[in-house]
């Protein structure tokens, strides 16, 4: 990988730090103190940051979490395994079908369950139309955070087509609650693979336009290239996943190294920047999404028929509601579901699924039956922002804003 | 087909002074502006509401006017935010529905609380509540935001039944011993 290239600004950054005060300087300096946020436009949500200050630069900087901790991992403790997937929307709220994927995935992983080559693959076009809602507000929140507010308005009127395809597949625009454990809420509707393909066509060329805005924008160059720049070495040390890693120029796509649902039958790049600076994950994130169109045209190109949940699973995925409503064995079928949950064995399972943010990671301990006996949350938001106290300091405020633009986190899930 | 480093451009001395960009900017505004509007006057325009749209949660009635939920709470215990609050409640044996025995005497849904997952319309073994149309509530108190039974059935509406399964739960009862 790029270890060639060297990633290290410190230079740049010591010439700015000005001298500690002695005894030729006429006036005694002080350092400041200052939070940003946790209600600031630019923190994207509820993080704080306690910052040190020596006029502009920063020497210290230490982000103060836990505002939107809303105990999730506990309240898994005290739900079915069902119950838990409207949660599962409200970790990364920008990705909310990715989510309930990897949620899934994990808990089907405990009960060894394969799901059809249907619900495999309307799962991984999911995941994708995911991941380019995700990067698209990522970029136009970013393109705010440094002045350039058009690429806003451009990125949220692509979401807004997207939303209209998610309402349609799973009744809500934003909180999709779409997989079930073994399977989906319900299949996709008629004609509903060919609104997707109908909107990749029409989404290239406006990403394009809407990434020429800032590729080769000196303002928007002068603002991202060189600052927050992160090493490989310190990416892989902080446990950074996702394009902020892959900025760093680490190849690490668990789409391409632990394939899942299907994921090893698509042909599809991964995309590393060269220097690990702001501009490099932007860079990182249009590729993206890029790719991800690549993706979804393979999964609609061979989108299989067939069952879209597991039949066999009668313990686990609910009965067809027709069956419920005319035969007494599934009528109690169902009522062991809801009211027991899924039938899970003991056990301890730890799944992983390249989020669009990240590695959003479920460690599930079962003690048999239907509801976890610990549910850990691994949030790539979390790990992702715990580089901020080394890649902060030295900077400029103006910077920071550039730097937390560039990280693309939500609170939703850093703090759960 | 694999990990592919990300080329950087180097600027131009021309783009370096910023002027291409402006020009370049300023036509692709100049083309939106010209292009049709998406953003939608609400509330006079209305969005186009999706069949299988998850809105507030109402009670439907089956074509005969009958209630359908037999209180079975089944959503109560299901729902997530603990949002719904039933008393069941007897239906009179000599009354025209008597043989569905039961039905809620009282049925809150305190739309502060709910979430619009859905699981009640998914687990309910009569297809008695459903996530219909409407997406906006307001109101001013807190009270008003639980919806009661009579609400729930004024905002439900009759829907459509294509198993009528007490209807010929009354039919076999008639013909003969029943279960
Ligand atoms: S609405 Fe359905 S699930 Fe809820 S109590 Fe009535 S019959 Fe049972
Ligand atoms: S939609 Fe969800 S939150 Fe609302 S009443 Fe039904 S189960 Fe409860």
């Amino acid at each position: 990988m790029a270890t060639e290239i060297a990633f290290s600004d410190s230079a740049a950054k010591s010439a700015r730090v000005r001298p500690a005060p002695g005894a030729g300087q006429e006036f005694e300096t002080e350092k400041m103190s200052l939070s940003m946020g946790p209600s600031h436009p630019s923190t994207h949500g509820v993080l704080r940051l306690q910052m040190e200050l020596d006029g502009e630069i920063l020497t210290k900087c230490d982000p103060v979490i836990g505002y939107l901790h809303r105990g999730d991992e506990k309240i898994a403790e005290n739900m079915t395994y069902n119950q838990f997937v409207p949660y599962t929307d409200r970790l990364d709220y920008i990705a909310p079908l990715a989510n309930n994927m990897a949620y899934a995935i994990a808990v089907e992983k405990l009960a060894k369950l394969e799901v059809p080559a249907r619900c495999q693959a309307i799962r991984v076009l999911t995941a994708e139309l995911a991941r380019v809602s995700s990067h698209l507000l990522g970029l136009g929140a970013f393109g705010i955070d440094v002045g350039a507010w058009t690429v806003f308005m451009y990125a949220f009127e692509e979401r807004e087509k997207l939303y209209k395809l998610f309402e349609e597949l799973t009744g809500a625009r934003f909180t999709t609650s779409y997989s079930r454990i073994g399977g989906l809420q319900r299949d996709v509707p008629e004609g509903w693979t060919g609104r997707v393909g109908a909107f990749c066509d029409q989404f290239l060329p406006i990403l394009e336009e809407t990434l020429a805005l800032l590729t080769r924008n000196k303002i928007f160059m002068d603002r991202t290239v060189g600052v927050g720049v992160i090493s490989p070495a310190d990416a892989i040390a902080y446990g950074l996943t996702g394009p902020n890693l892959r900025g760093s120029g680490v190849g690490l796509d668990l789409r391409k190294d632990k394939p899942y649902s299907g994921y090893e039958q698509y042909r599809f790049d991964v995309p590393v920047g060269t220097k690990g600076d702001c501009y490099d994950r932007y860079l990182v994130r249009g590729e993206e999404m890029r790719q991800s169109i690549r993706i979804i045209r393979q999964v609609l190109a061979n989108f299989p028929g067939g069952d879209w949940y597991a039949k066999d699973a009668r313990k686990i995925f609910a009965p067809p509601k027709d069956k419920i409503l005319t035969s007494m064995e599934e009528l109690i079928q169902n009522f062991m579901i809801v009211t027991e949950g899924p039938q899970l064995p003991a056990g301890e399972v730890y799944f992983e699924a390249e989020n669009p943010k990240g590695a959003l990671g479920f460690y599930i301990v079962s003690k048999g039956g239907g509801v976890p006996w610990r549910l850990k949350i691994r949030a790539p938001s979390f790990a992702n922002l715990s580089i901020l106290p080394k890649v902060c300091v030295g900077c400029l405020v103006s910077d920071v804003v550039a730097i937390l633009g560039s990280f693309d986190f939500v609170m939703g899930e850093c703090d759960r | 087909m694999a990990v592919i480093p990300l080329v950087r451009p180097t600027l131009t001395l021309l783009e370096r002074t910023y002027l291409p960009q402006i020009a370049s900017g300023l036509k692709t505004t100049l083309k939106h502006i010209f292009s049709p509007n998406v953003t939608l006057e609400y509330p006079e325009q209305r969005p186009a509401i999706p069949p299988g749209y998850r809105g507030v949660p109402t009670l439907v009635m089956d074509p005969n006017g009958r209630e359908k939920c037999v209180s079975c709470q089944l959503c109560e215990f299901v729902c997530p935010p603990k949002a719904i609050r039933i008393t069941p409640g007897e239906i009179p044996a000599d009354a025209p529905t008597g043989h569905v025995e039961k039905a809620p005497q009282a049925f809150d849904i305190d739309m502060l609380r709910c979430i619009y997952c859905g699981l009640c319309q998914e687990v309910c073994p009569e297809e008695a509540i459903f996530l219909q149309n409407q997406y906006s509530m307001s109101g001013y108190t807190r009270a008003e935001m639980v919806n009661h039974k009579d609400r729930l059935y004024e905002l439900g509406g009759t829907l459509p039944d294509s198993h009528h399964k007490w209807d010929k739960k009354l039919a076999a009862e008639k013909s003969g011993p029943a279960h």
